[in-house]
């Protein structure tokens, strides 16, 4: 008797996450359904986004938001890449134990720091060093790029770092004996062999920086125009949820469920490739 | 000579990388203790936010935290167990498991949204369940992975075992696997506390935050990151050196959590 009741329980417990998953499309899809009968498809390409004055109607489009999204992203992801290779690769074939371990926990403590943390730090004291050296307010594009790929690397290098380590030493071995040099083994052998992982890995961390909210808010600096310049402020999809969501009223509510919806949807398809395609079941993100 | 030089230079950026992230860790535990400690009073601890402490926003957020594991973890726990040792190999669970995983990366702010829809909205302004409920949702999908993870690696002979001597099949699951897996299930559930302890964007629009001390869940809730949020963007000096001092007292709890579990995985092995 017991053990029924134990196995149907444990059964539904199962089927939740993906009742979650059809609830949260199925919600956000709804609560969007003004917004896309009156934009319709041109709403990713409408710049502007103003209330009328009664605060009914108005009109709304995701243009901003979701280039400001895609770009900080970009940066973001132009200069993690090679640096989360970088700390991978030190880990892997360069560290000793002895140094390895240490850094190795240090990187993923960087990762377990809060977002919100990376956000105040980057606010008063990134901002203002890329003020200084490379102009423009402080917060905006560039340093909202910076920090969000600082937030990113240490989850990218532990899943690289991860894969890397799967190659079997005897590969690794008979390169070394063929005269190879360290790179020649990193290039030809560990990378060929780990390729699935290391991009997963990638694909992996750049769901993450397109949905992230915190850090990017405090940095982006919540404008909504299109960036003339890397160092111009402007806003992303998450950053204007975070600031706007709560105060918004019919149309420009649904607009929001929008932008949740379209959110939801890329960063679903983007996890998807991540895990299935590149990372089979072997690594956790 | 080429060659060996080339591998001298990669060989060199791969190290600058690896010091690069290093210094940036060290840069902002740095500037954050720094902050941090010179920010915080007895008073931090003993006034509520009103009165420029942090008294409330501590018991707030570790209120919605405990409350939101204690929906979690027995839900993860047991959907875990249904992918490892019931569904096991069937098509089921391995879709299951594939959406669970999906759901992990999910953007946290999506999250706010789906539960301001649904209990927000509907009873007509934020409150504490909401908030709870958001950060179960995040917590449930890490509950699970971990859970499935860490029953892959108890030995199949001790379920025989367990069968040989006629337990039943939840009796065996509960007695003997779980466990068996019991470090590093705790460990799962220790880093995934310390994760959503540390969450922001899910709380901004369903708990909202709360000035006064308060233990009513029906109303709008305290919470330490959101005000670190309002806090960050006041322009007064007192308001901004509280931020700080939030900031590095919720840096300490989620590191400690951290190293905790991490200590709790290294001394089994």
């Amino acid at each position: 008797m017991g053990g029924k009741l134990f196995r149907n329980f444990s059964f539904l417990s199962a089927t939740l996450s993906f009742f979650l998953l059809v609830g949260i499309f199925a919600i956000l899809f709804t609560y969007a359904q003004e917004a896309m009968h009156e934009f319709g498809f041109d709403f990713l390409f409408t710049e502007a986004w103003e209330a009328d004055e009664d605060d009914e109607g108005g009109i709304f489009g995701g243009y901003v938001p979701i280039i400001g999204t895609l770009l900080s992203t970009l940066i973001a992801m132009a200069i993690a890449v090679p640096l989360a290779m970088g700390i991978a690769i030190f880990l892997t074939e360069i560290a000793s134990d002895a140094i390895g371990k240490p850094v190795s926990i240090a990187i993923e403590l960087l990762a377990a720091i809060p977002s919100i943390i990376y956000g105040m730090w980057g606010l008063f004291y990134f901002a203002p060093i890329v003020q200084s050296t490379v102009g423009g307010n402080g917060v905006g594009l560039l340093t909202a790029g910076i920090v969000l790929a600082i937030m990113i690397i240490p989850f990218m290098a532990a899943i690289s770092r991860d894969a890397m380590n799967t190659t079997p030493l005897v590969l690794k071995e008979s390169a070394y004996a063929m005269g190879a040099t360290k790179f020649e083994v990193i290039k030809d052998v560990i990378m060929p062999y780990s390729k699935g992982g290391i991009i997963g890995s990638i694909i992996l961390a750049l769901g993450r920086a397109l949905g992230e909210t915190m850090a990017v808010a405090f940095l982006i600096g919540s404008v909504m125009s299109i960036p003339g310049s890397i160092t111009d402020p402007t806003t992303s999809i998450p950053v204007l949820l975070a600031n706007n969501f709560a105060e918004a009223q019919d149309l420009e509510m649904s607009s929001m469920y929008f932008l949740a919806l379209i959110l939801f949807v890329v960063s679903f398809i983007i996890i998807s490739t991540a895990k299935f395609y590149f990372l089979g079941r072997k690594v956790k993100g | 000579m080429n060659r060996l030089i080339l591998n001298k230079i990669i060989l060199a950026l791969s190290t600058l990388s690896a010091v690069i992230g290093i210094g940036f860790l060290f840069w902002i535990l740095a500037t954050l203790s720094y902050k941090g400690i010179t920010s915080i009073h007895w008073s931090t601890f003993t006034n509520d936010l009103v009165a420029g402490g942090i008294r409330n926003l501590l018991v707030g957020q570790f209120t919605m935290a405990l409350m939101a594991s204690a929906v979690a973890v027995p839900l993860g726990m047991m959907a875990g167990i249904y992918l490892r040792e019931y569904g096991h190999g069937s098509k089921l669970a391995s879709v299951i498991r594939n959406l669970s995983d999906v759901m992990m990366s999910a953007p946290s702010i999506v999250i706010g949204v789906f539960v301001f829809a649904l209990f927000v909205d509907p009873f007509g302004g934020y409150n504490g369940w909401a908030g709870i409920v958001a950060l179960a949702i995040m917590m449930i999908p890490i509950i699970i992975s971990t859970t499935d993870n860490m029953l892959s690696l108890v030995p199949t002979e001790l379920r025989e075992a367990g069968m040989a001597l006629g337990g039943s099949k939840h009796k065996i699951i509960m007695q003997i696997v779980v466990k068996a897996a019991k470090v590093g299930i705790t460990t799962g559930v220790l880093l995934s506390f310390a994760r959503i302890i540390g969450e922001t964007a899910p709380l901004l629009f369903t708990s909202a935050n709360n000035q006064f001390f308060t233990m009513d869940l029906t109303e709008q809730f305290p919470s330490l990151t959101v005000s670190i949020y309002n806090l960050a963007t006041y322009p007064d000096l007192e308001s901004r050196e509280l931020a700080w001092a939030a900031s590095f007292i919720l840096t300490v709890i989620v590191l400690c959590i951290n190293l905790i579990g991490r200590y709790a995985i290294r001394n089994k092995k």
